[in-house]
């Protein structure tokens, strides 16, 4: 390294950066602190940045007063399967896209380009008709479908760029050996390729988990409800109740946060490399 | 979508049956086509069924008087719907805040991002960490990221009035998401938050791709740090720079989740923008004119990014 860095730059640098730490890290603190006072000095003055003392109460507020755990285990089912199906079927288009040239290859590598720029929500109205027609509202597996459809295609993109970073030559000697595509793809491929996998399939987990408006619309009764699409009755309702709230939000934010945490590298290397190839 | 051309091109002069083949690349058989085919059809099935199909038919429900409320008649109107919105003084006002709202939160979420991208770029003892803490929002839905904020910026018990008055920068707590005047800066604030470590990530990936010899030969010229930030570094990552903003632009203002989180578009509608009051409509039922504001977003959109990638486009012969 020829320029090295003067004291004054580096303290402005590691200054500013701890600042950035502080100010990312501070509303997830707070909506933590919060979710663990007691729920009288929730509203109390002067504020406490730490609380007196630590309580449970406010999620067991939750539970009581509403199907909390019938949420969570909705979000749960709908965001496995969901990215499960979306990983299974990415990984095949991903393959084709890969591997292979072909005419239309660029009309649908365009089709998958194109539903990123529209968001979901777009077209609310017509799906909730289709669904309507396929007897599929206010089905949970209606929902996984949607979510499936929604996760495809930037998978498939990060999908395809983590099968170019695996020679062709891989599964050509396994097709040699006698196994179908098929197989080459799931035993040879597959078990190369697990970071990224697992990284995408995290990826689909924690959009459908986050999801809202298609599962606000599609999902009407409390036993189908999934995590946003209940937090979107608690907040609709006049006198919020910050307790329970934060205690709720928390217990959204904290998983997906640790899966995030995990895959974070491989996500991030597939995003930014699916950006620069396109 | 520059590939279809480039494949076309490539595929006509050989004849229908001969596919183009880079060199690498093997040539295949009607029965590995075919086997391709059903890998394909799995993904162009879903989308093209629960994306595609509402998508376009979205857009024949934009012409037509289509009403939950009262479907007995559902006839074509033109471009009834249209005219109405660009009448409706409502609609006027979201599409006042969707630019307000884009350019608000854009400006100093690029500034900051690259900021922190800079700092970043260096290696340093913890930086794997570091990031890995600052890029959490990530992970979180801008719908909770709005109700976080929400509870921050609340008039009477919320914690940004409590650090104001404590550092004496306001006397009174201040009804931030009550007043009219106040309510769209906190909603930006909110979203310049969540969108700071986005920039982050993507121009320090493209930073990481500049060469080191760049600025060694740089510093050996003797250019300064403004010099060499605007003589080697924004030339050499200027394409992710500018894809990366046109992303943000239609992602910011399609993205309506944090502003239902924070205010759900109040008060009295001031931070409503397109999108946000175009999923309000459909809730409410009117179908027709829901799918009239959604084919005017895309509309918008796809000019908007037609003449940015035009402006933007590396012009040839005179560099």
């Amino acid at each position: 390294m020829i320029r090295s860095e003067t004291l004054a730059g580096r303290i402005v640098k590691f200054g500013g950066l701890g600042l950035c730490l502080l100010v990312t890290v501070f509303p997830l603190y707070w909506i933590l602190v919060t979710s663990f006072k007691d729920p009288g000095t929730i509203f109390a003055y002067p504020l406490r940045y730490w609380p007196e003392t630590w309580s449970l109460e406010n999620y067991r507020g939750l539970f009581d007063q509403s199907n909390f755990g019938v949420f969570i285990g909705n979000s749960l089912i709908v965001s496995t399967v969901a990215a499960a199906l979306a990983t299974v079927v990415s990984l095949l288009s991903a393959y084709v896209l890969a591997r292979f040239e072909f005419v239309s290859k660029g009309a649908v590598m365009g089709a998958f380009l194109v539903t990123q720029m529209i968001p979901g929500f777009i077209a609310l109205g017509s799906l909730y008709i289709l669904m309507t027609r396929l007897y599929l509202v206010d089905n949970r597996w209606g929902l996984v479908l949607v979510y499936v459809a929604m996760s495809i295609p930037l998978c498939t993109v990060m999908l395809r760029g983590f099968f170019e970073n695996v020679p062709a030559s891989l599964e050509e000697a396994a097709m040699v050996d006698g196994c179908s595509r098929l197989s080459a793809l799931f035993r040879v491929l597959v078990p190369v390729m697990t970071p990224g996998i697992a990284a995408s399939y995290i990826f689909n987990f924690v959009n459908c988990w986050n999801e809202l408006f298609l599962s606000v619309t599609l999902l009407n009764s409390d036993s189908n409800k999934t995590i946003p699409a209940a937090l979107n009755g608690f907040i609709s309702s006049y006198n919020i109740d910050w307790g329970s709230m934060s205690a709720a939000a928390a217990l959204s934010i904290v998983p997906t946060m640790i899966l995030f945490a995990v895959a974070s590298r491989y996500i991030v290397e597939g995003l930014t490399a699916g950006a620069v190839k396109e | 979508m520059s590939l279809t051309t480039t494949d076309r091109a490539r595929s006509a002069p050989a004849g229908a049956g001969n596919r183009p083949r880079p060199a690498g690349r093997r040539r295949f058989t009607a029965r590995t086509a075919l086997v391709l085919f059903a890998f394909m059809v799995p993904a162009l099935v879903f989308v093209g069924m629960f994306t595609y199909y509402p998508l376009l038919s979205g857009i024949q429900m934009a012409f037509r008087n289509y009403n939950l409320n009262d479907l007995s008649d559902t006839s074509w109107v033109g471009l009834d719907n249209f005219r109405a919105l660009l009448d409706d003084e409502m609609f006027r006002g979201t599409v006042k805040n969707s630019v307000v709202w884009v350019v608000g939160s854009l400006v100093p979420q690029f500034l900051i991002g690259f900021t922190m991208a800079m700092w970043l770029r260096r290696r340093f003892r913890f930086r794997g960490v570091y990031q890995a803490l600052v890029f959490f929002p990530w992970a979180v839905s801008g719908f909770l990221i709005g109700i976080l904020f929400r509870w921050m910026f609340n008039g009477e018990f919320g914690v940004v009035n409590d650090l104001l008055m404590k550092s004496h920068l306001i006397d009174t707590p201040v009804p931030w998401l009550a007043d009219a005047r106040y309510a769209m800066f906190s909603v930006i604030v909110a979203n310049v938050w969540y969108g700071v470590t986005f920039f982050a990530i993507m121009i320090l990936a493209a930073l990481q791709g500049v060469p080191e010899e760049l600025y060694e030969s740089a510093a050996i010229d003797g250019a300064g740090k403004v010099r060499t930030l605007f003589s080697i570094t924004i030339p050499s990552i200027r394409t992710t720079l500018a894809l990366t903003v046109l992303l943000r632009v239609i992602w910011i203002f399609n993205s309506p989740e944090l502003i239902f989180g924070m205010t759900g578009g109040g008060p009295a509608n001031e931070t409503h923008i397109v999108t946000s009051h175009m999923i309000q409509v459909t809730q409410e039922g009117d179908y027709g004119r829901a799918s009239a504001m959604g084919v005017m977003v895309v509309f918008v959109l796809m000019l908007f990014a037609v003449f940015y990638l035009l402006a933007i486009r590396p012009r040839k012969g005179l560099a």
